[in-house]
């Protein structure tokens, strides 16, 4: 023992480790720091899972357009714990991505972004963006049907760039084509760039927390001022402050472990996502959708009008990125307690709001046609009548029912069909169907004169 | 050392100093452009389309629309599947043939043919085009792009393109 003890004060003296890290582990933080806290350091702890369960993966996986899928449905198989080295590898992304969102949220509220701590909130953003790309990247290097869908999707909407688009979705792509040189873009991307300007911004980010002090919690009437702040908070510390090691810690420490466990918990229950079909864009029944965190950018493309949708690609994210960064220039004093500060809860409160409803129809996918529906239930329509019976069989045939529903039988992207019989005359309906509308392709062309007949007759008797 | 030889020697120092950190940053720079260029060689690629055989004359019915499979334009020995890529084939005529691109003009998504309602429905965000590849409804700013198609004895053959990028100006 004495001579571990020995081995190890060598070590210290030589190496200056206690005397380096110590003073920064403790450095003082206002005593009333308390849970509100702790979002921050989950999202680091949340990294660090990545980091780790990150190496696990790439020691199993090949980034190879040949072999990726095919080492993927090894991991999920066969590898002893890999189902579940995937599912926490995949729970932990969100996990970062919730917490990160969280973490942001609770200093936008409590306006901590203020002076001096403008730097902090501008690396905050790129950290944000850089998770999010991890997100998407990740997601794509399953390099199953979905990550080559996902890859095109990212493509063409960097191709809507003014100029350099089609340059912008040739560097993402690795080509003209997807390609051998895609995945090993989005390899590179996800496992050596991203993560490397994440471990870069992130040890930026905690040094300006030792540089400028954590923000302490707001006070209804004690206002920022940047004349007197740094003054007034050594003050504060100097009467209240306690060392972050342990006494704030703990609580990062405890918050992180039940994150941990509430990912692990989620893996075993929930388990990775499944493998969609194989990486080949030459198989086209396959419906590609993101994983949840982009669900709400996905619904975004389905509901924004057309005409403004290639600009909104482009400004929109740009102006966001653009806002948040200029946000603690033109409000960096003045009052932070959110109590004062009605309108910035107003602001969370609708982007939240936003979000999580984008979220709840990209879910839904109500927009997408229903190509597994069944023909509508006979009893819908009457064996009796011949030609009511066949305007059934169109109905589904021509594809009008991957998009309106009857009796719950359908698509939801057009009105529910289920009694449009009692109010739509055979004219309205004989309009609707020739012309269609916007929503609505015109079927004139595509059906003979008794066809429409039999549909006609099929919808009106719907009541 | 009077204060002139102090000022030169300064100087002499200073104009060291910064040839030292010139050669740095002339070789840090000479070692970046292999990984810039390395980065860019997507863009330097010039490959041309090619003609691909994709079926018989036989193989389509005047008026059907089928999906046909070919390989891109610059497959590398190390591909998977993933250099595969599928389009649209109708036999309009005889002799002529429309080849339509299977990618959605909204997004990117592969559209498939219905052949019954005779429209090509995409997944995505539920855009759908016409047999001639017009927009019918959805989202989609343009219609579908076609690849060039030709007859070649009794080949169908298809010329592969670049995947198809909307632009903001379409």
């Amino acid at each position: 023992m004495n001579k571990l003890k020995k081995i190890g004060k060598w070590i210290d003296d030589r190496s200056g480790l206690t005397e380096t890290i110590l003073p920064l582990i403790r450095h003082p933080v206002p005593a009333s720091v308390r849970w509100a806290y702790v979002f921050g350091s989950g999202t680091l702890f949340c990294f660090i899972l990545q980091v780790v369960t990150g190496i696990g993966l790439s020691l199993l996986y090949q980034p190879s357009s040949q072999e990726a899928y095919k080492s993927l449905q090894y991991i999920t198989q066969q590898a002893a714990l890999g189902n579940l080295l995937r599912g926490i590898h995949y729970f932990g992304a969100s996990g970062m991505i919730i917490l990160a969102g969280i973490h942001m949220t609770r200093v936008y509220i409590t306006a901590s972004y203020k002076y001096p701590r403008e730097m902090s909130w501008i690396s905050g953003i790129f950290l944000l963006i850089f998770t999010i790309a991890m997100g998407f990247t990740g997601q794509l290097l399953r390099w199953d049907s979905n990550g080559v869908w996902s890859s095109v999707v990212a493509a063409e909407q960097l191709g809507r760039t003014p100029v350099i688009g089609t340059w912008l979705a040739r560097l993402v792509l690795g080509g003209k084509t997807i390609g051998a040189q895609t995945l090993s873009r989005f390899y590179a991307f996800h496992v050596l760039i991203l993560p490397g300007l994440i471990f870069i911004l992130v040890g930026f980010h905690l040094y300006l927390v030792i540089r400028n002090g954590i923000s302490e919690p707001p006070k209804a009437g004690r206002l920022v001022n940047p004349k007197t702040y740094r003054e007034w908070y050594q003050g504060l510390l100097r009467k209240n402050g306690e060392p972050f090691w342990p006494y704030a810690a703990w609580r990062d420490v405890l918050f992180g472990a039940f994150v941990l466990l509430v990912i692990i918990g989620l893996a075993l229950t929930f388990g990775p996502p499944e493998l969609t079909r194989p990486p080949d864009p030459s198989l086209l029944y396959t419906t590609p959708k993101p994983d949840w965190y982009l669900l709400p950018v996905f619904a975004l493309y389905a509901l924004m009008p057309p005409a403004i949708e290639s600009y909104a690609i482009i400004i929109g994210p740009l102006l966001a990125i653009i806002g948040l960064l200029v946000l603690p220039f033109v409000s960096n004093k003045g009052e932070r307690s959110p109590i004062r500060r009605p309108w910035a809860v107003f602001g969370v409160i609708c982007v939240v709001t936003f979000v999580t409803s984008l979220l709840n129809v990209g879910f839904k996918s109500s927009w997408s046609p229903d190509f597994k529906t069944r023909p509508v239930a006979p009893a819908r329509s009457p064996a009796a009548n011949p030609e009511i019976s066949s305007g059934a069989v169109l109905f589904y045939k021509k594809g009008c029912q991957y998009c309106h529903s009857i009796s719950g039988q359908g698509g939801h992207n057009g009105p529910d069909l289920s009694i449009i019989g009692r109010s739509w005359n055979t004219q309205q309906l004989q309009i609707q169907i020739v012309n269609g509308s916007k929503g609505m392709p015109a079927y004139g062309g595509m059906l003979s004169e008794k066809e429409l007949a039999a549909l006609i007759a099929f919808l009106k008797a719907q009541k | 050392m009077n204060q002139e030889e102090i000022k030169t020697t300064i100087n002499r120092r200073k104009f060291l100093i910064r040839i030292s950190m010139g050669f740095t940053g002339i070789a840090a720079a000479i070692t970046v452009v292999p990984v810039v260029s390395a980065f860019l060689a997507p863009l330097l690629n010039d490959q041309e389309g090619e003609w691909r055989d994709v079926g018989t004359l036989g193989d389509f019915e005047i008026g059907r629309t089928r999906l046909v499979r070919f390989e891109d334009a610059d497959p590398q020995s190390w591909n998977g599947t993933d250099a595969r890529t599928a389009a649209w084939v109708r036999r309009d005529t005889e002799n002529r043939f429309t080849a339509f691109s299977a990618n959605c003009t909204h997004m990117g998504c592969p559209v498939r043919w219905e052949a019954d309602a005779e429209l090509f429905m995409c997944p995505c965000h539920g855009g759908v085009f016409y047999r001639d590849g017009t927009v019918a409804s959805g989202p989609p700013p343009k219609r579908l792009a076609q690849y060039p198609i030709r007859v070649a004895g009794s080949q169908v053959q298809i010329r592969t393109l670049p995947l198809p990028i909307t632009h903001i100006t379409d």
